[in-house]
C-alpha cells in the first residue's frame, strides 16, 4: 500500500479560526494540514500524509450533530481517506463529543480513526467503540505527549495493516469490544490460577472487567410544585458580578453559593459568567438565559411553585474533574437537604 | 452533579443542550435547551419573547419534576 491518505478533524480553536466566539462555525474543508496537523504530518514522515482538514466549531457540532455528521460523511466519501485523525480533544467536552461523532461516521464507512482524549471526557465513553483513543492529559499542555503517542499508534496500525493488538499493548484506551482469541490454557485453568493469585494477594488481571454502571435510579417526583421548595444549581458559571469567590474559568476548584432572595431578575450589572468554555457574550448580557431566576421568581409570586430557594449554587463545568464535580454536588446536596429543598433545576451550558 | 444530588434523594431536572452528554452524566429527567451558550434564551429575539421561551422551558422542567419516570427520560414536548 502506498502513502496513507489521512483526513484530520479539528475544532475552531486548533483549526486556527478563533476561540469561543467562533464556536458556532459550520464545517469547512481545508487543503492539507492545519495547526497541529503540520506536526502530525512531519512526524508521520513517509508513511502517511494529511490531505485535507475538516474544521467545525464545537458548539455548532454539538447543536447540529446530525447535520454535521451527514456533511462529514459526504466529505469522507468524496475524499476516501485511509484513516482519520480526530483531535486530540483532551478534556474539552464538546470537542471530545465532536471527535467521537466524527469517528462514528468514519466507522460507518469502514475508515479507521485515531484520536486522543482524557478518559473522563464524555466523548470517550459515548464513542469509544468507534475510534482508537490514545489517552492524553486533561489539557492542551499535553500535546507534547499526545502527538507522538498518536503517531506511534498510526504507524503501528499501518505496519500491522489494521490488525492492532490489545489496548494495553498498543497504547490506546479500551474500546469495550470483545474478540475471540485462542488461549494456550483453557478457561477453567485460567480462572483457578486467577483465584489462587487473588488468595495469595498477588497481582492478577481479570479477563472481563465489570462495566462501570454508575447510574442513580430516578427519585420519586414531587407531588405538588406549588408547595415545593425548588433550588437552582448550574454548571454554567453564573456568579455575582466580579466573581467574588474567584471560581476558575476552567478546571474549577470550587463552587459558589449565592443569595438571590432580593433578586428578581439577573442583569449584566448584577451577574456574569465565570465559564471559559463557551462564548460568554450572551450569558453576560442576560444571565437569566443560563440561570432562569426571573421566570422562577414570577412563578413563585404566581403560586406556581412554593418557593425558590434563597440560594443558588454555581460552578464552572469546563474540564472540571469528575471527582471534583462529584464532591461539590455531594456537599451541595447535603446543604439542600438540610434546608428542606425538595427539587432541583440544574442548568448546563 | 445531577447524579450526586439525585443520589441524595432530591429529584433533579437537567436543562441542557447536548442531550447525549446529559445522558452520559446520568440525568434522569432531561429538558432539551436552546443552545450551548444560552440554554434558556435566544439572543436573536426581543427580550420579552426570550423570557416567554424561558418560561416554557422552566414550565416543562417543573412538569418533569412532578412526573414519575423509571428510566432516563427526555421531555420533548
Amino acid at each position: 500500500m502506498g502513502k496513507y491518505k489521512i483526513v484530520h478533524y479539528l475544532n475552531q480553536f486548533f483549526g486556527q479560526i478563533g476561540g469561543e466566539e467562533k464556536a458556532n462555525i459550520a464545517p469547512r474543508v481545508e487543503e492539507g494540514p492545519v495547526g497541529p496537523g503540520n506536526a502530525f504530518n512531519n512526524a508521520l514522515g513517509e508513511d502517511a500524509e494529511i490531505v485535507k482538514t475538516i474544521i467545525c466549531g464545537d458548539s455548532y457540532f454539538n447543536e447540529n450533530t446530525e447535520e454535521v455528521q451527514n456533511e462529514i460523511k459526504n466529505r469522507l466519501e468524496e475524499i476516501k481517506p485511509d484513516l482519520v485523525i480526530a483531535g486530540p480533544a483532551f478534556n474539552a467536552g464538546r470537542y471530545g463529543v465532536a471527535c467521537g461523532g466524527v469517528a462514528e461516521v468514519a466507522h460507518s464507512l469502514d475508515i479507521p480513526v485515531v484520536s486522543g482524549i482524557y478518559p473522563e471526557n464524555p466523548g470517550y465513553d459515548m464513542y469509544k467503540q468507534y475510534a482508537y483513543f490514545v489517552e492524553t492529559s486533561d489539557s492542551a499542555a499535553g500535546m507534547r505527549n499526545a502527538l507522538p503517542d498518536m503517531v506511534q499508534l498510526i504507524k503501528t496500525y499501518i505496519e500491522k495493516d489494521g490488525e492492532l493488538g490489545l489496548p494495553k499493548e498498543e497504547g490506546y484506551l479500551p474500546r469495550g469490544i470483545r474478540r475471540n482469541v485462542f488461549a494456550e490454557k483453557q478457561g477453567s485453568k485460567r480462572a483457578v490460577e486467577m483465584l489462587v493469585a487473588k488468595l495469595n494477594g498477588e497481582e492478577f488481571e481479570t479477563e472481563y472487567p465489570m462495566p462501570d454502571f454508575d447510574r442513580v435510579d430516578p427519585v420519586d417526583p414531587i407531588e405538588d410544585a406549588s408547595k415545593a421548595r425548588i433550588a437552582l444549581v448550574t454548571s454554567g458559571g453564573i456568579v455575582p458580578k466580579g466573581n467574588p469567590d474567584h471560581i476558575e474559568s476552567s478546571s474549577a476548584s470550587k463552587y459558589g453559593k449565592y443569595n438571590i432572595s432580593d433578586i428578581y431578575e439577573m442583569t449584566q450589572e448584577t451577574h456574569e459568567t465565570a465559564h471559559g468554555g463557551y462564548d460568554p457574550v450572551y450569558a453576560n448580557e442576560d444571565p437569566n438565559c443560563v440561570l432562569p431566576v426571573d421566570v422562577l421568581k414570577d412563578m413563585e409570586e404566581e403560586g406556581k411553585i412554593g418557593k425558590l430557594h434563597e440560594y443558588y449554587y454555581s460552578t464552572v463545568g469546563n474540564g472540571t474533574s469528575v471527582a471534583n464535580a462529584k464532591a461539590y454536588a455531594q456537599e451541595i446536596a447535603q446543604e439542600l437537604l438540610e434546608d428542606g429543598v425538595q427539587a432541583v433545576i440544574l442548568t448546563s451550558t | 452533579m445531577v447524579k450526586e444530588i439525585e443520589r441524595a434523594g432530591i429529584p433533579v431536572v437537567h436543562i441542557a443542550t447536548v442531550i447525549p452528554i446529559s445522558k452520559t452524566v446520568g440525568a434522569n429527567r432531561i429538558i432539551p435547551a436552546v443552545a450551548i451558550p444560552h440554554p434558556l434564551g435566544d439572543p436573536n429575539l426581543a427580550k420579552a419573547k426570550q423570557k416567554e421561551i424561558r418560561r416554557i422551558l422552566v414550565k416543562k422542567a417543573i412538569h418533569a419534576l412532578q412526573t414519575p419516570v423509571d428510566t432516563q427520560t427526555v421531555f420533548e414536548e
